[in-house]
């Protein structure tokens, strides 16, 4: 195997590849700081995992490729989205590479493939899959999630459009998998509770071509929910005001419009209101700063994905600060992560639960057209969300995961 | 010459040296990543040489492979979650492959060439959609995980070194077996299906049978390859019922040469060293891995190990080393 | 009942944009025997180049037709140089066509990004019709619309002009169609462009409904194969018939029996894969 530098690049700018390539003394110690990015960089699910690169890149560009003195190393690995290419990228990373913590993967699936592995290494991992039980009955003390369990934002939906919008009667329509369960299931739950009625559930596969046929079964209610992910709210949206539905309210969790998608959509995202725990309108310096340096660098807008890994490393910064640079005390160092509490990260103030999950910010915002692009304007935040929401961890756990069947739907028609 | 100088020819000394290579190999390779590629590379390559019974001495093209890999996987993978042990897990998961197998030849072995291929692709699309869409069978998307791996008579697998040694005993012994068929009257035959099927009818061998045999082996085999899969990655999911599973194990068997032991083996290392070890190296693989075959089939048409033999062969009549020799032998329907 | 009715709408729609997807594939593997598995990427790349025209301002239907153009030219180049050596050898076509699939995807990704693109539907096509409280969008009876125009073009070309009585020729006996002097080569080049030039026509009718993202090639190859598996290789009617068969199956497999859609999709092609190898309107080949 070639072990010359090879990709393992030092991120950011040309001046700190070629002092990699060219070997020049590392400011602080000998060895760098090794961050191992599980992503995705090819096949369908390319355009999240390509997001997650340029967030963590962005910040390590901004912090000079230094992390509390100590310099810091970006390895990425690209699983081309299935669980067994995560498996082994894992296996490359912690066991190859030697990374002294690992960001990513991107989907659920990835994720639930890779658990038990990463709780036999002991490697410190922030995710940014959604699915639930890793960070609740099947918590793994390695694993953290400083984005959201899938149902966090759709429990805030759930309250809002109950409360606020005074909806009574919802139809959902998700991605046939765990992460459109559990969205779903969050929202039906906290929107029942409120006294709403969720009285139909459609669940197309991940995979469908055309939405006639989903939309066509959405009968007479007060509004829509949906919670698709990747490229299928593009689709879904304009099938949905082709099909002269828009006079029904849409209402969305935080994939289905996110910042990063909006470019890809038109008038048909209009009036949309979604839970959100990243808002690339927040208004906040280091928020603007994030915002700027991915439009400078990469002109785009970032959404979740970005954000989600740009938090990570600072959560990562973070620990590295209190250990002064150390990190070959796994355990220590895992400690360390998982008491991280930070008030300025792109997404307003970030701290841990005892799960590993993260408590913070939620928005509700409305999509509107300004100067020609659309924005997510914020009508509404909730702090401090759990992802136990108002439940509390003991009462919560003790129901079965979120499902297709749990909570069951009493009230469909 | 001695009765022992006769027996080291270059090609028992060649099967030699691999073998003493592949049974030290954790020790000169190391790092448990790379000894877990090599794990990959030997499942993957039974896989492939069972695909090739079909392919490559039956003539059937198939691209439905991928639904009897994952028959296996999934079949052990849900009854070791409803509490069974490994044993009987794997043993049911076998059997139900075979009986899939069954299934899959009586509805496909009705056509051979292109209708093969369109049935096989068919069956394992069905398959598909019920390891995708069936979430209360399979649960979806979600896959299925697997706690363990067993400790057959006390001897951990679950690290790299133990399992890659359960690997390389399954992997030799389907190489034995494939090459105890090849040479066996029933090899025979079955290469006498593919190529003059009208023949032997004429002769009375009962055509629709050797296929029908033919395809239990190959399924059998394949399940092997799929429970080693699933235990592996202790987890499954759709992704691996998908068509590209079965399109890519076609492209080792092509790729390496079809009708050889040697060229699934080589074809199998090609596209699981791509995917995992260049891939870190190169964003665009998947290219790469596209130019590869393009350029596989423009110079060697007939898969990478034949054509080898061939270009070796032409090289050395061109440069007049020792006498003319025929084709290495490792071509057609060869070791 | 409105259900019902906008499901049967749909799935014409639906239908007709299958079949300009897999009238070339018909064609190409009716009459050169290539199971043409790059036939996908056809249709993304199509998409992808009528994307790009689109946003260059171009009019959407000079971007359909000059995206086929630059599709069949690419079609054409690798029938010419690379498909036409490997004239009868299945397993070398697929492995090449395959390979292809692969750059091809991994080119679209590197140039188009990940982001999934959703061209505006065209100005004057926008808008629903609106029957008995029921919204048809006016843009899904134009693929109808479109499909039975490109249907009858096909045809009369197919059974009506000279190139058609070749192409019929080769289909039913190419060794025989050789020896009456027909130029097969030339003809399987033309054939092929043709083919790739529809698929790509078919992706930029379906970029403004379908989006276009990464991985679109392999959901549509599979479409493409049962239909054609179902209506018979080689034939138009076969095509077309196939084509709303699995429109149909696809609308209501998906809307009554979800977790049985693709079964319902795909058991019909094995069921006459089984009972009529040779397809619902297929020649019975000697």
């Amino acid at each position: 195997m070639p072990r010359v530098n090879r990709r393992a690049f030092m991120a950011g700018t040309a001046a700190g590849t070629a002092a990699a390539a060219l070997g020049m003394p590392a400011i602080a110690q000998a060895a760098p700081f090794k961050i191992g990015l599980l992503t995705v960089k090819t096949g369908p699910l390319a355009q999240g995992g390509i997001q997650m690169e340029q967030g963590i890149v962005t910040l390590l560009k901004q912090k000079n490729n230094t992390f509390a003195g100590r310099k810091v190393e970006l390895i990425s690995a690209d699983t081309g989205g299935n669980p067994a290419g995560a498996k082994t990228k894992a296996s490359e990373l912690i066991e190859r590479d030697k990374v002294d913590v690992v960001l990513g993967p991107l989907a659920a699936f990835e994720m639930l493939a890779i658990n038990d592995y990463i709780r036999q290494q002991g490697t410190p991992l922030m995710s940014l899959a959604g699915a639930e039980d890793i960070t609740q009955r099947l918590a793994n003390p390695w694993v953290m999630r400083g984005s959201a369990s899938s149902a966090q934002c759709c429990h805030v939906l759930g309250d809002y459009a109950a409360k606020e919008l005074k909806y009574k009667r919802a139809v959902t329509i998700a991605e046939d998998f765990a992460f459109g369960y559990e969205q779903m299931s969050g929202f039906q739950r906290v929107f029942e509770d409120d006294g709403g009625k969720v009285v139909k559930k459609l669940w197309p596969p991940l995979v469908t071509p055309d939405y006639t046929p989903y939309i066509a079964q959405i009968g007479n209610v007060d509004c829509v929910v949906n919670g698709f992910a990747g490229s299928n709210p593009v689709k879904f949206m304009r099938a949905y005001a082709d099909l002269g539905m828009k006079r029904i309210p849409l209402l969305a969790g935080w994939t289905a419009m996110d910042d990063a998608l909006l470019k890809s959509l038109g008038d048909e995202a209009i009036g949309v209101v979604s839970a959100a725990w990243y808002s690339a309108s927040l208004d906040s310096p280091v928020n603007k700063q994030f915002v700027a340096d991915m439009a400078k660098d990469y002109n785009v807008i970032p959404g979740g994905y970005s954000a989600g890994m740009y938090v990570a490393g600072q959560v990562v910064e973070a620990a590295l600060a209190k250990t002064g640079g150390k990190a070959d005390d796994k355990k220590a160092f895992n400690e360390a992560l998982r008491g991280v509490s930070l008030s300025d990260t792109p997404r307003g103030p970030v701290k841990f639960d005892a799960y590993g999950n993260v408590v913070g910010d939620i928005h509700i915002r409305r999509c509107e057209r300004k100067g020609g692009a659309l924005v997510n304007t914020i009508i509404k935040t909730y702090s401090d969300v759990s992802q136990f929401w108002t439940y509390g961890d003991k009462a919560f756990l003790a129901n079965p995961v979120y499902s297709r069947d749990y909570p069951p739907a009493k009230n469909l028609e | 010459m001695s009765a022992v100088a006769r027996l080291i020819t270059p090609r028992a000394a060649a099967i030699v040296v691999a073998l003493l290579l592949l049974l030290t190999l954790p020790a000169w390779v190391g790092n448990p990543y790379y000894i877990n590629i090599a794990s990959q590379i030997l499942f993957f390559a039974v896989f492939a040489l069972a695909l090739n019974v079909l392919v490559g001495y039956g003539g059937l093209v198939s691209l439905g492979h991928a639904g009897l890999f994952a028959m296996a996987g999934y079949t052990a993978a849900l009854l070791l979650a409803r509490g069974h042990g490994h044993l009987v897990a794997d043993t049911a998961a076998l059997a139900v492959t075979v009986v899939t197998a069954a299934v899959y030849a009586l509805l496909s072995l009705r056509s051979t060439g292109i209708g093969f291929l369109m049935i096989t692709l068919a069956i394992g699309q069905i398959l598909w959609g019920i390891a995708y869409r069936w979430a209360s069978l399979t649960n979806g998307d979600n896959g299925v995980n697997v706690a363990s791996r067993p400790s057959p008579f006390g001897f951990s697998l679950a690290g790299a070194d133990g399992f890659y040694y359960l690997c390389l005993v399954v992997f030799l012994v389907c190489v034995a077996t494939m090459a105890v068929v090849v040479r066996s009257p029933f090899g025979a035959s079955l290469r006498g299906t593919r190529d003059q099927e009208r023949r032997m009818s004429a002769l009375g061998y009962n055509v629709w049978l050797i296929r029908f045999y033919a395809f239990l082996l190959s399924g059998f085999w394949s399940g092997v390859a799929g429970l080693l899969f699933l235990y592996y990655n202790q987890f499954i999911s759709p992704q691996i019922v998908a068509l590209t599973t079965s399109a890519e194990t076609l492209l080792m068997v092509i790729s390496g040469g079809t009708a050889t032991l040697l060229g699934p083996i080589v074809g199998a290392a090609i596209v699981v060293i791509m995917k995992n070890v260049v891939s870190a190296y190169i964003v665009r693989w998947n290219m790469v891995l596209g130019i590869i075959f393009i350029l596989i089939i423009s110079f060697m048409p007939e898969g990478l190990v034949p054509g080898s033999a061939r270009l070796w062969a032409w090289l050395r009549h061109r440069w007049g080393a020792g006498k003319a020799q025929p084709a290495a032998k490792t071509g057609e329907d060869g070791a | 009942m409105s259900l019902w009715l906008t499901l049967a709408v749909n799935s014409f729609a639906l239908g007709g944009l299958l079949f300009l997807l897999s009238a070339g594939f018909s064609l190409i593997f009716g009459l050169m025997r290539i199971p043409n598995l790059m036939h996908g990427s056809f249709f993304m790349l199509g998409a992808y180049f009528g994307v790009t025209l689109l946003s260059q301002g171009v009019n959407f239907w000079l971007a359909a037709l000059g995206s086929g153009l630059l599709t069949a030219l690419l079609g054409g180049l690798i029938e010419r140089f690379l498909l036409r050596r490997l004239e009868g050898q299945v397993l070398p076509q697929v492995l090449l066509t395959l390979g292809f699939a692969f750059i091809i995807g991994d080119v679209c990704l590197m140039i188009w990004t990940g982001d999934p693109w959703q061209p505006p539907t065209p100005a004057h096509l926008q808008g629903a019709v609106q029957v008995a409280g029921l919204f048809f969008p006016i843009y899904r009876l134009v693929i109808l619309a479109v499909a039975v125009v490109i249907a009858v073009a096909l045809w009369i070309l197919v059974d009506w002009t000279r190139l058609g009585a070749m192409i019929r020729a080769g289909v039913d006996d190419p060794p025989i169609a050789r020896v009456v002097g027909i130029r097969v080569s030339q003809l399987f080049t033309l054939v092929f462009s043709l083919g790739a030039a529809l698929a790509a026509f078919a992706g930029v009718m379906g970029a403004p409904y379908l989006s276009v993202y990464p991985g679109l090639d392999f959901e549509m190859l599979p479409l493409a194969l049962i239909v054609v598996i179902l209506g018979g290789t080689g034939s138009l009617l076969g095509a077309l018939v196939g084509s709303f068969i699995i429109g149909f199956l696809y609308n209501f497999g998906q809307a009554m029996f979800p977790d049985l859609a693709y079964v319902i999709l795909f058991l019909p092609m094995l069921l006459v894969l089984v009972l009529r190898p040779q397809g619902l309107f297929g020649k019975v080949v000697a």
